[in-house]
């Protein structure tokens, strides 16, 4: 009896509910609820039902290699995406112009079975950092391209993009320049600080603490301190409303955001800086270097892993974090997750987070990917 | 010519190197050996002024240290520490060129050095030259830490415990190719060591540290026969001293003219090795190649404090 893998019967049993439950919903309009239809409800979906659950249920036997298990949960993620678009394409054709179809719990969970199951192999192939880069372009590439292709037109998300997406590429812009402008404010004022609490350990301490501290104020409440505070300088302080300072918009989102990046940024700086061994330091300073070539030849080129893996924290937890910016008039994607939640329109909430998460998760990645590429043996 | 002179080192107002004075000739190799806590890394790291003294002054071939910025003195002076220190994300190349580049040498004439030190060390250069440090072995590792402490011909060279991290085995070769090495460059080497067996082995003089002071500063033959506290008595052990002493000497210094029977023992063999021999093959005498002999009574007589 052959011993079955415990990974592939969660991604089986997560596909089996998927496939059990509604795979999309129909409703007359974009606010009020409707009718969940389950995959197999469809026309021909009986008969894709039985093979996705006999392909799911043969993928926990342990013959299967990893390469034919990445390509089962590939063509089963483009299966599930096909299967939506044709969904929506097909239940839109009786009339109505109003009624969307939007994907339900059995779509998601389906698409998180044959996702964890591409994971899953791509970590067990254990394949080399340049297939890993391409594989990072793949998806994305074919993601785009079953977006341009209109395939998933009639699905509801993309009809709240179709009436928006002049709208959408400039909260993109406005969401990419929040998480990647507060990134670079705090990369250039997080470093020199890690390398000065570095060479003053007396400072460390209060620094670190400040940071924290900030850190641990929910984002909500830290936006909503901006608002006053920066308010009153704006008001006040000679100049500042004609530099951008304001209480509301993305001034207040971008310093939120700065913030929360500082202590990661600082942190990993100081990190990286005292992982140096002892030994190496003292072989720069003794070799004749000067404090600016130690730092620069020997200590910040050894720290470069840990700060990047602090450029990845920053990176994912900004590109999140930049949703909130929406609620004070900072723009990004947040601004459809809020105008969404004032309509009850979940189709424009989704239209605001699943960009968001495609971005976070891509960001997340590559960076990853950076790192592995700049870590060396230890010495 | 190195001169220490009235050296002191305070750490919240005690004394780590306390007033300590000596003198290193010219092409000397001097071990500056102690217990943990006796200053003698403290000593030796005030000599590149990787710190500061608190008052005295070290002066190379009379100038003093103190007038010059601490990295370009550093520079002048080769440093070689335990455990290497090599730079991870560098070629062996790049780190042997570390203070040659510093000072701005032309690039083929760093390439040239680089060949001819890692050649001078017995690494093939063309096989080392671009390997990273992870790949080297503990032996080749420490090789290139001194290649690389040497590589811009300093006139004086500083080692910490350089042999610290080296089993038995690979130690005593590392050793003998830096005897060999630091005569045939005559560069001036002060080495610091916490195993008076070493200090015994390679010191032209040992400057005996203890509690901060230097106790005893003389050739290794007098330091066996002749401490000068019981400090040092307990640190040279009295266990061998008498084997430590032989070694000190080679055969061709004391063979005298005569005939003896059996195989000849080379001259460049220490007495350690002639009473070996001696005592294993079960004769009282041993030719010595080369002309000469050498006896029992003569070992015997050589054995003792004088």
């Amino acid at each position: 009896m052959p011993r079955i893998q415990p990974p592939a019967v969660l991604f089986a049993l997560t596909g089996l509910a998927g496939l059990a439950l509604p795979l999309v919903q129909l409703r007359p309009n974009r606010i009020v609820p409707g009718e969940g239809i389950a995959l197999a409800g469809l026309p021909g979906g009986a008969a894709i039902t039985i093979v996705m659950a006999v392909v799911l249920l043969a993928a926990c036997l342990p013959r299967w290699t990893a390469d034919l298990r990445l390509g089962v949960a590939i063509a089963g993620l483009l299966a599930v995406l096909l299967l939506l678009g044709m969904a929506a394409t097909h239940l839109q054709q009786s009339g109505n112009a109003l009624a969307r179809v939007s994907p339900a719990v059995g779509f998601w969970l389906l698409l998180l079975a044959f996702g964890l199951m591409a994971a899953d192999a791509v970590g067990r192939l254990r394949l080399s950092l340049t297939w890993r880069w391409a594989m990072l372009a793949g998806a994305v590439g074919i993601a785009a391209a079953i977006l341009v292709s209109g395939i998933l037109d009639g699905v509801s998300v993309m009809r709240e993009y179709a009436s928006r997406s002049d709208l959408f590429a400039r909260e993109a812009r406005a969401h990419l320049t929040l998480a990647l402008g507060s990134l670079g404010l705090a990369l250039l004022a997080g470093i020199p600080l890690g390398i000065a609490v570095y060479q003053s350990p007396r400072w460390r301490g209060p620094v670190l603490s400040v940071l924290n501290i900030v850190q641990t104020v929910p984002s909500l409440a830290l936006f909503g301190i901006m608002i006053p505070v920066l308010g009153w300088v704006a008001a006040t302080v000679p100049g500042a409303g004609a530099a951008g300072v304001s209480g509301i918009g993305a001034f207040p989102a971008l310093t939120a955001l700065f913030l929360y990046a500082l202590l990661p940024v600082v942190s990993n700086t100081l990190a990286g800086l005292t992982g140096v061994p002892v030994a190496i330091r003292d072989a720069a300073v003794g070799l004749g270097m000067t404090r600016a070539q130690v730092l620069g030849q020997v200590l910040m080129p050894l720290a470069l892993p840990v700060l990047l893996a602090a450029v990845r924290i920053v990176m994912v937890q900004n590109i999140g974090l930049a949703v909130i910016a929406g609620l004070i008039g900072g723009g990004g994607f947040g601004t459809f997750v809020f105008q969404g939640l004032n309509q009850t329109a979940m189709d424009l909430v989704l239209l605001g987070a699943l960009p968001t998460v495609a971005l976070a998760l891509v960001a997340g990645i590559a960076l990853d990917l950076l790192v592995q590429g700049t870590r060396r043996p230890a010495p | 010519m190195i001169e220490i002179r009235n050296l002191t080192r305070l750490y919240n107002g005690i004394a780590v190197v306390d007033d300590v004075s000596l003198t290193v000739k010219t092409g000397e190799l001097v071990v500056l050996v102690g217990t943990s806590g006796s200053g003698k890394t403290t000593l030796l790291r005030m000599i590149n002024r990787l710190i500061e003294p608190s008052s005295g002054q070290v002066l190379i071939e009379g100038a003093d240290t103190a007038t010059l910025p601490a990295h370009l003195l550093r520079r002048r002076i080769g440093y070689a520490i335990q455990g290497h220190g090599l730079f991870p994300h560098w070629t062996v190349a790049q780190n042997i060129a570390t203070v040659p580049r510093l000072l701005g040498w032309p690039r083929p004439q760093i390439d040239a050095r680089v060949d001819e030190l890692l050649a001078l060390f017995q690494l093939d250069p063309a096989q080392f030259r671009n390997r990273m440090p992870h790949r080297l072995s503990g032996g080749q590792a420490q090789r290139v830490g001194v290649a690389r402490a040497l590589a811009a011909k300093p006139d004086l060279l500083l080692m910490d415990e350089p042999f610290g991290a080296l089993d038995p085995l690979i130690r005593a070769k590392a050793q003998a190719d830096l005897r060999d090495i630091q005569r045939r460059l005559g560069t001036t080497l002060i080495l610091v060591t916490h195993d008076m067996t070493e200090a015994v082995d390679l010191g032209d003089r040992i400057a005996v540290m203890d509690g901060g002071q230097l106790v005893q500063y003389a050739p290794p033959a007098r330091i066996l026969t002749d401490p000068a506290t019981p400090f040092v008595r307990d640190l040279i052990g009295t266990g061998d001293r008498a084997l430590r002493l032989l070694s000190l000497t080679p055969v061709s210094d004391v063979a005298a003219p005569g005939r003896a029977e059996g195989p000849p023992i080379p001259a460049e063999a220490s007495l350690r090795d002639a009473l070996a021999e001696c005592l294993w093959s079960g004769r009282d005498a041993l030719p010595v190649a080369g002309g000469g002999v050498i006896t029992l009574d003569t070992l015997r007589a050589l054995a003792r404090p004088r």
